[in-house]
């Protein structure tokens, strides 16, 4: 099983941008230690709920046929913070996207959860945090034969996301 | 068309955001990985954040060529790169200073190659047509 730190996405444009929301429950195993009392999402997830956002764009944009590993996040910052309750937003946008890997820019909005997501993702909202991440496409940069064919980053949950915002747009 | 001056203070400002360095750090002459501290990863970057700050394409391998060599006898011989490897280096990096490298041309000096001037050099010829 893996941390995925996105429920499921919202829009999704191949190649170009994606946003995916994130309830965020008091129920979350880590909120029992982060903090009893206050219940806070470390900032280290909010990225990684950016970065699996971004991870699935530039994925899908050479159809999982590349290891997409996150390799650089070259900036970050956060000036508030996400509470459990809140409804988390995650936009992101490819900036680049090479043969050799990709970097995207992605922002966190959070909302309280009765909020509808387009009253709240959209500009005037100020995001809670923005970061610049770089991915690599592993083979690209590193020789194939030290991974082999098997594509291990795109081996179930994360492809199944999307298969799951298909089944919500069909029904 | 933007003079020597504007691509090197550009290159300097896309290198301090890259690698995360001071401005005052930055110096013509500073190599990439020893002065300002690059790794492997950091190239890729720093090819696509020049992409966009100047609207041009490097292509794979031009401005930071990979394993030139290739172990290949005619170009390294006990470490040190020959005659026929720097006439190759000189055709693939037309826009490094091989002067110092050439008085001791170790295969690990290869990396000092890689400096802040030599991707001035680099852009400029590229927005010049020469490349």
């Amino acid at each position: 099983m893996r941390w995925l730190w996105i429920d499921r996405f919202l829009e999704f444009e191949s190649g170009k941008s994606a946003r995916a929301i994130k309830n965020l429950s008091l129920a979350e195993d880590l909120f029992a230690d982060h903090f009893p009392g206050y219940p806070v999402m470390p900032a280290a997830l909010l990225l990684e709920g950016l970065a699996q956002t971004g991870g699935i764009l530039v994925g899908e944009a050479n159809q999982f046929r590349e290891k997409v590993v996150l390799a650089k996040i070259t900036s970050a910052k956060f000036g508030r913070e996400a509470l459990a309750g809140s409804v988390l937003i995650f936009d992101t946008e490819i900036l680049t996207l090479r043969p050799e890997g990709a970097s995207i820019v992605g922002k966190v909005y959070a909302g309280p959860a009765a909020a509808s997501p387009a009253t709240f993702a959209g500009p005037p909202h100020t995001p809670l945090g923005e970061a610049e991440i770089f991915f690599a496409h592993l083979d690209q940069a590193r020789s194939q034969q030290l991974f082999g064919e098997h594509n291990f980053v795109f081996s179930g949950e994360l492809k199944k996301l999307l298969g799951l915002n298909k089944i919500l747009a069909s029904s | 068309m933007p003079n020597r001056d504007e691509i090197y203070a550009k290159v300097s400002s896309t290198l301090q955001e890259a690698l995360n360095v001071d401005e005052e750090e930055v110096k013509p002459e500073s190599t990439l990985q020893g002065d300002l501290g690059a790794e492997s990863i950091d190239f890729l970057d720093i090819v696509f954040r020049l992409e966009r700050e100047f609207g041009i394409k490097i292509p794979r391998g031009e401005l930071f060529p990979e394993s030139i060599f290739q172990g290949d006898p005619d170009f390294v011989q006990n470490g040190k790169v020959t005659d026929k490897g720097i006439a190759e280096l000189k055709t693939r990096m037309p826009f490094a200073d091989l002067s110092k490298f050439e008085q001791n041309p170790e295969v690990a000096g290869i990396s000092d190659l890689f400096t802040v001037e030599m991707i001035t050099n680099y852009i400029q010829g590229k927005l010049d047509g020469k490349n």
